[in-house]
């Protein structure tokens, strides 16, 4: 489904703040496969995900996604095989639009947008009824500007928009990141459903060791822009948060360091 | 005084025009055009100089409308193409536009009087004044129709996938190019199409005072500004249809105010330092609100 091949990415080369961001890094996942990825600060993840979502052209390296290069496509133009989520609540939507206006701006991802209505009556059954599933009460709130929600209702509008024309890929960019832990918690819940129900090949980029141990079926653990863990089947099953320090430890040849992560 | 009023409110309807199309670019683009004070003299000149020649009036505001998004093409180039930071792409379409415009009219000013006798030209105004209406009060229902025209257009427009599309792009550009819509064309599109609008304006104008003149979008921005603000200070901001409505009611407000005090005295000189302080302490009031909110709650705290 996602393959990745040989990937670099240097932000601001030739200055003192040179940064390798990825170093050859290449992956090959599955169709429905659940990756989770984890690594500390600077480690690449974002970066990664990015590349994959055009925000940005690696410096070498190719991107194919079900048999088509999309190495060189436009972020607008990938956004078609593609749902996102950012850590950022703010980022997923736009505030002074209202959550059917949202959701219609996604239900059009990868067609030709034209003259028609933005939102069709037919639509706004359908986004009730999907709203409904949220089980937060925003399907009766449909016109309601998304700016007044909190940063949950957001993420889980945001996970909904994403999800809503059944993508190839499902980007999560630590999309948990932002909320409390209850918050986190069901925004995880609701993800593992729409994965499922959909069937998605998804990457989830986390902080989180127990949700990258706990989610997905495959776990990759990346430091330093390349990835240093791939553990999958079984072996995912069983994983353990001591057995997965203690191989990023071997792995790396450094000791484990993840503030963020420990303490979470 | 009612000739004063209707001049203001007849003024104020065609500039309302205006007022729409910098409401585009500054409030759901979010990019503060500069452009439109060559776009609204471009509508002027194209206006006058085809009329000059024997075009017929509609079809010269036609073209003004043609020439003021190309103006507003060029600036959306220079954005999302060049990647030169929006008010400084609208700063150099302005200035561009100021040599243009004078290769239009091919002079500074140009009056639409005819050689031969010096009577008026046909306008878009001439069917309502042989109606039997005043210049002001043709200009007046002119206004009146193209105004109520523009916000019916505008406000099917802006419900269309494109129109919502646009809307989002200043709202969160990211989540729009996450949903696939590309930004520079939704950029390009708001660009042109409030810089025709502005350029009709300009046209309208024109046609009005029976004269260009290649200064008169000098601090026009401002004043679309300063329209926008006044409409949404008095009329609120709830409501796309309510919105575009409350530009036009800004717009007429706007230039019944500066009627007002230049009928109390004021240099007509100083009508831009007025309007520009208006529009600072406009825009200013949020942080005012801010201050005053924590001043009075160290006040109580104190207590």
């Amino acid at each position: 489904m996602l393959i990745v091949n040989g990937l670099y990415k240097t932000f601001n080369a030739g200055t003192v703040n040179q940064k390798e961001a990825l170093k050859n890094l290449s992956l090959h996942i599955e169709k429905g496969d659940f990756v989770t990825v984890i690594g500390g600060n600077g480690a690449g993840k974002s970066t990664f995900l990015n590349c994959i979502a055009g925000v940005y052209p690696p410096d070498q390296g190719c991107i194919i996604i079900d048999g088509i290069n999309v190495t060189k496509l436009p972020e607008h133009k990938r956004a078609a095989v593609m749902g996102r989520v950012f850590q950022d609540p703010m980022m997923g939507t736009a505030s002074d639009m209202g959550i059917e206006e949202n959701l219609a701006l996604a239900y059009r991802r990868g067609q030709r947008r034209g003259l028609k209505w933005g939102i069709t009556s037919r639509e706004r059954e359908l986004y009730k009824s999907l709203l409904k599933t949220l089980d937060l009460g925003l399907e009766d709130r449909l016109s309601t500007k998304v700016g007044l929600l909190s940063g949950g209702q957001r993420q889980a509008l945001t996970l909904l928009m994403a999800v809503l024309k059944k993508p190839k890929l499902l980007l999560l960019d630590e999309h948990t990141a932002a909320l409390d832990p209850r918050t986190a918690e069901k925004v995880l819940g609701l993800t593992d459903h729409l994965v499922k129900e959909y069937n998605l090949t998804t990457l989830m980029v986390t902080h989180n060791m127990r949700d990258a141990i706990k989610h997905g079926n495959r776990l990759i653990m990346m430091h330093d822009g390349r990835i240093i863990l791939d553990i999958r089947g079984e072996e995912k099953r069983k994983l353990t948060v001591e057995a997965l320090i203690n191989r990023f430890g071997r792995a790396s040849g450094e000791d484990f360091a993840f503030d963020r992560a420990l303490l979470s | 005084m009612v000739h004063i009023l209707s001049g203001a409110v007849s003024l104020g309807l065609l500039w309302a025009v205006m007022t729409i199309g910098v409401y585009i670019t500054y409030r759901i683009l979010n990019i503060a055009d500069l452009t439109v004070e060559g776009s609204i003299t471009m509508g002027a000149s194209i206006a006058a100089i085809t009329m000059i020649n024997g075009i017929n009036p509609y079809v010269s505001l036609f073209l003004a409308m043609l020439g003021g998004m190309a103006a507003g093409l060029a600036t959306g180039l220079l954005i999302t193409r060049f990647k030169i930071p929006p008010l400084l792409s609208g700063i150099l379409t302005m200035i561009a536009l100021y040599s243009i415009n004078l290769r239009i009219m091919g002079t500074s000013n140009l009056s639409l009087l005819k050689k031969k006798d010096f009577s008026e030209m046909n306008t878009v105004y001439t069917p309502f004044e042989t109606l039997g209406l005043d210049r002001n009060w043709a200009a007046i229902v002119v206004g009146l129709l193209v105004v109520a025209a523009l916000i019916a257009i505008l406000y099917w427009f802006f419900g269309t996938e494109i129109g919502c599309a646009i809307r989002a792009t200043g709202n969160n550009p990211n989540m729009v190019r996450a949903q696939g819509i590309n930004t520079d064309t939704t950029v390009i599109l708001g660009l042109i199409l409030s810089n025709g609008l502005v350029a009709i304006s300009g046209g309208l104008i024109a046609q009005s005072q029976r004269f260009a003149d290649i200064q008169m979008g000098t601090g026009s921005i401002v004043i679309g500004l300063a329209s926008v603000i006044i409409g949404e200070v008095l009329f609120g901001k709830n409501g796309f249809l309510k919105r575009l409505i409350s530009l036009a009611l800004g717009a007429v407000t706007y230039r019944v105010i500066i009627a007002l005090v230049l009928k109390m005295g004021m240099p007509a000189n100083d009508l831009k330092l007025f309007t520009a302080i208006t529009v600072a302490a406009a825009l200013a009031l949020p942080v005012f609100k801010e201050y005053l909110l924590t001043l009075k709650k160290s006040v109580r705290a104190g207590e």
